[in-house]
């Protein structure tokens, strides 16, 4: 298991590297900036579905022993998300702050953007050892936002795209059935009010 | 008075070592500010001021992000699939409130103009901009061939509909096929062209071959591309944005910094090649020209 998640960390931050070295060789396109702020969203979306499909693929025989790993996908997730809003607010808005907050308070996909990635922020901090043992069953639940999140992430994509809305409707799809698999474990969970972990 | 356009930009902007110049500006302002991220500083104040300047955008950039649906909707698409828009045999239909209306082969319809080269802005809806050459000729040289009647109000323009082989067209993300329009004044204004080429080369099919409207004082969808029909109508025709996001993308779409789009903010733009944005000019930097013909109208409204 410590070679399995190894070699994750190496390949969580492939994306990364070939976003460096893209950058550097002008592999990005015409429009460099915008290429790579929307690459570190896609990546932050696509690690956060990836974190919600281990309760699923855990299922799988062989596959129990990923849920070892899903603390570091859904790190990921929130390292290419503080890359993707980085980057908006270095390159898109030169760390104009009054035009930041216009930006936020008045185009809505922003704020959207900006409800996910302030949900993923306090599952980050409590990621830890220590928290799980601190919050004890209050952990499971405050780690259920990671779904109301993604919820606003997908969104979030939603309302930024023009006209031609299939990229998110897929995206939408993925995260709804992930949410419809959750329905029973949370009927139960209602029922007896014991904590879902 | 007739009108003399007056080239404010040529190709000699464009030289190969700038180009290079601009590319090793962009990578160590962008390494600057990517440190000064990191560090929490802002290393944007001891860079200046933005540039002003108006160089020709790479013609690698202005045929490598394009916005023609019909070739796809991602940017780098209309490029890649550029070969599924059949250009030959072209013909284009002109009808509507004409005296000679009928369907034209586009050797005919180019024979007797003569091409001139047009250096234009062109700012996207979506706040990016470029400083394109073009090779056409004014609309309303057109249109005269074809004896506009007294009811004439607006031009319509279509796009040709053809989802056998235009991918897009597969899937209804607009209501094709791409239609567009203008007032009369502005289709007869000299600034309005048809154009057939850039940077001295025929028009690429992901930039609109055979031929398309230029409107530099517009956001680029107005300026349609690939028209296979032109209208004359008394009515303010339809027009495919408008359409979908009547709220979104108004009818005139004449570049505006103060009128904002609930996505983005309109008062600034990314040059395309340059790092940092730009103060948007209203109606793109060719008021001087234009702003009369709106010199009655609230542009807040009739946005
Ligand atoms: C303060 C928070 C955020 C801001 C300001 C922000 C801003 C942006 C911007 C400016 C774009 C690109 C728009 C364009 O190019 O026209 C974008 C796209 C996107 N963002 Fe965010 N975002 C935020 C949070 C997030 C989060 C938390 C996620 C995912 C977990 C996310 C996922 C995406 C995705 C998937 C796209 C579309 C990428 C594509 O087009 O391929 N964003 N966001």
């Amino acid at each position: 298991m410590i070679a399995a998640s190894r070699f994750l960390f190496v390949v969580g931050l492939l994306p990364l590297a070939w976003l460096t070295y893209a950058a550097w060789q002008d592999l990005l396109g015409a429009n460099p900036i915008e290429r790579a702020i929307r690459f570190c969203g896609d990546w932050a979306l696509w690690w956060l579905l990836l974190t919600l499909s281990v309760r699923p693929l855990r299922r799988v025989p062989g596959l129990t022993e990923l849920i070892r790993v899903r603390r570091m996908l859904g790190l990921f997730s929130f390292f290419y998300a503080t890359l993707h809003v980085m980057g908006y607010v270095a390159l898109d808005r030169y760390f104009d702050w009054e035009s930041t907050v216009r930006d936020l308070l008045k185009h809505p996909y922003i704020t959207v953007g900006a409800l996910s990635f302030l949900l993923l922020l306090p599952l980050a901090i409590t990621s830890t050892h220590g928290y799980m043992k601190r919050l004890g069953r209050y952990w499971g639940r405050l780690h259920r936002l990671v779904y109301i999140s993604a919820a606003f992430a997908v969104v979030h994509y939603w309302l930024m795209v023009k006209a031609d809305h299939l990229q998110p409707a897929l995206h939408g799809v993925v995260l709804t059935m992930l949410l419809v698999w959750r329905i029973p474990a949370w009927k139960i969970t209602m029922r007896n009010k014991t904590p879902p972990f | 008075m007739p009108f003399r356009w007056n080239p404010e930009l040529t190709m000699q902007d464009i030289t190969p070592e700038e180009y290079f110049l601009e590319r090793r500006r962009f990578i160590k302002q962008a390494a600057l500010v990517g440190a000064g991220a990191v560090l929490g500083l802002n290393p944007l104040t001891a860079l200046g001021g933005e540039s002003q300047d108006d160089t020709a955008t790479p013609y690698e950039k202005a045929t490598h992000y394009n916005n023609f649906y019909e070739l796809g909707t991602g940017k780098d698409e209309p490029a890649a699939n550029a070969d599924k828009l059949l250009i030959s045999p072209w013909s284009v239909i002109i009808d509507g409130a004409v005296t000679r209306p009928g369907k034209v082969s586009l050797e005919e319809l180019l024979k007797p103009h003569a091409i001139e080269e047009r250096v234009y802005r062109l700012r996207c809806v979506e706040t990016w901009s470029m400083v394109i050459p073009w090779q056409g000729f004014p609309l309303r040289d057109l249109l005269r061939r074809f004896d506009p009647q007294g009811n004439a109000k607006y031009v319509a323009f279509e796009t040709l509909l053809d989802p056998q082989h235009l991918p897009g067209q597969t899937r209804k993300i607009l209501d094709w096929p791409y239609r567009e329009g203008l007032r009369m004044d502005e289709a007869m204004h000299p600034l309005t062209i048809i154009a057939t080429g850039m940077y001295g080369r025929s028009l690429p099919n992901q930039n609109g071959a055979p031929l398309r409207l230029v409107v530099p004082w517009k956001y680029g969808f107005k300026s349609i591309k690939s028209i296979i029909r032109i209208t004359l109508t008394e009515q303010q025709p339809v027009t495919s944005w408008n359409q979908m996001a009547p709220e979104e993308y108004g009818f005139y779409a004449n570049v505006n910094p103060l009128v904002p789009h609930p996505r983005w903010d309109q008062e600034s733009e990314r040059r395309i090649g340059e790092f940092r944005r730009r103060p948007t000019l209203i109606f793109n930097g060719y008021g001087d020209h234009v702003a009369g013909l709106y010199a009655h109208m609230d542009l807040s409204r009739n946005f």
